[in-house]
């Protein structure tokens, strides 16, 4: 389960992207952010901003609020 | 470009004129346009230029009939058609002239899985091709058919296992691969991938839009297709080559001309240019890509040295001599495109920002790379050292000007 969650439906990217990177910092190494976010971009590109910056990427899920990305900070 | 710079004059129209930007005031002046996109349409070649206009006046008339006239048309649509056989090195009567390369892609997808209809109906294709590639998949699938997308690894360079495994399944009709990616370059292994379809008997179809005339073609293919605005031809003209013994029909309504393969009267003036421009391009494409070559390492090393949090994408090897694809973090591809077009660099993008339908790029998804900030550069017989070289000093400045202005700096 994820720590908390970020909620960025209707943005278009790279806002979600952005969105990620900013909380990132604010939260403790460990913790797991989920990124709501509606954009078929994120799909690639949330995944694809782990491996640039080294957080670790658990998968999507598709619940009743859409799609989601997990993320837990590493470092 | 703009209205006015088409209807203006007869220059070439990409290198503009000073009348030319006097006309459009939100035109910086100093900002001398820089054409960076062959791969959706390379300048117009001079040789086509020449043939298109001596063909105006001697190719107008329809070659299918029997005066005069029309026997002049059917010359020269004789001539074209072998001059385009002779470099592709297939016969002329495997050639058909077709209204582009997206006709000649649906004709070659469609065709090869109706004249194999008793053998099953799976298309197999890489996930990595052209647009018009997909949409005829999609009209397969829609009309009961199937189609299974091989994957491609980071750097865009098809699975050969997953393909030979897609291949060797039961009710294959046709097998569809790109010859070398049109967003980031990377070459395929089209000989290994052409084996494994003759293994098992399954044709294979070839889009050779980036490759025709750039360079060499690999063998083992059944259906090739191209367009000529790709080489340096004027636009709406596309190629499609069968090979004798393929079992091929025609999707279309019958029509007899270009042997049955693609319906209607061909535009033969700029089926004769893009021929001639054929030919000139292929006689200097090894020169073209060993002066183009270094340009686009230089863009690969320059970019990824000088603009931070940059993705360059593709195979750094394997790929295209005149075409290089990166992603900027963070960066919106349509606002990227307008900040280098103010800047006189005309360039293309696979953003999802920047296309219609707000997916992202399936190319870029199929490799798993960053499908925002994308920009994606091409290079032709036109562009200079200089050229590179402005589009060179100018990005990390626009780049770190549109970070700014968004906020996302030190993220
Ligand atoms: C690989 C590839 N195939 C097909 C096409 C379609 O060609 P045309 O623009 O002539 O319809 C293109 C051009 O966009 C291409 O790059």
């Amino acid at each position: 389960m994820p720590d908390e969650v970020i909620d960025c439906r209707g943005q278009r990217c790279p806002l979600p992207v952005i969105a990620a990177a900013r909380r990132m910092p604010e939260v403790p190494v460990g913790t797991v952010v989920r990124v709501l976010a509606d954009d078929p971009a994120a799909a690639v590109d949330i995944p694809a901003w782990c491996r640039m910056r080294g957080h670790e990427y658990l998968g999507s899920v598709n619940g009743p609020e859409g799609p989601a990305y997990d993320v837990r900070r590493t470092h | 470009m703009t209205d006015s710079t088409v209807v203006g004059s007869l220059s070439t129209p990409h290198r503009g004129l000073p009348s030319h930007t006097a006309a459009i005031p939100s035109l910086p002046v100093s900002a001398s346009p820089v054409y960076l996109d062959a791969a959706t349409a390379a300048p117009m070649h001079p040789v086509a230029r020449q043939a298109l206009l001596a063909a105006l006046d001697d190719g107008w008339a329809d070659p299918g009939k029997l005066y005069t006239q029309a026997r002049r048309a059917r010359q020269l649509l004789d001539a074209a058609r072998e001059a385009t056989a002779l470099t592709l090195g297939v016969r002329a009567d495997e050639v058909s002239f077709t209204p582009s390369g997206t006709t000649a892609a649906h004709g070659a997808v469609l065709g090869g899985l109706a004249g194999r209809r008793r053998v099953g109906s799976t298309l197999v294709h890489s996930a990595i091709e052209h647009s018009a590639v997909l949409h005829a998949a999609e009209r397969h699938v829609a009309g009961g058919g199937t189609a299974t997308a091989v994957p491609v690894d980071r750097s865009g360079r098809l699975d050969l296992t997953a393909w030979s495994t897609a291949v060797r399944a039961p009710g294959v009709a046709l097998a569809a691969l790109i010859t070398a990616s049109h967003e980031v370059g990377t070459v395929q292994p089209v000989a290994e991938a052409a084996s494994a379809c003759a293994d098992v008997g399954v044709p294979l179809y070839v889009d050779a839009a980036q490759s025709v005339g750039r360079v060499p073609l690999p063998a083992g293919w059944s259906v090739l297709t191209a367009s000529a605005h790709k080489w340096g031809g004027p636009p709406g003209v596309g190629v499609l080559a069968v090979r004798k013994g393929t079992r091929w029909e025609s999707p279309w309504p019958a029509d007899e001309r270009e042997s049955g393969r693609t319906p209607g009267v061909v535009n033969l003036p700029a089926v004769v240019a893009a021929a001639a421009s054929l030919r000139a391009a292929a006689a200097d494409a090894a020169a073209e890509a060993s002066r183009l070559e270094p340009l686009v390492d230089r863009i690969r090393a320059r970019v990824a040295a000088e603009v931070p949090d940059v993705e360059v994408v593709g195979d750094p090897v394997l790929r295209l001599p005149h075409l290089v694809t990166f992603s900027c973090l963070y960066v919106d591809g349509e606002a990227l495109l307008h900040a280098l077009d103010r800047r006189g660099f005309a360039v293309s993008s696979g953003s999802s920002c920047t296309s219609s339908t707000l997916r992202p790029s399936h190319v870029l998804e199929a490799m798993g790379v960053l499908s925002h900030g994308n920009v994606r550069v091409s290079l032709h017989r036109e562009t200079t050292e200089a050229d590179v070289e402005r589009f060179l000093t100018e990005l990390p400045g626009i780049v770190a000007g549109l970070r700014a202005e968004a906020g996302v700096v030190g993220l």
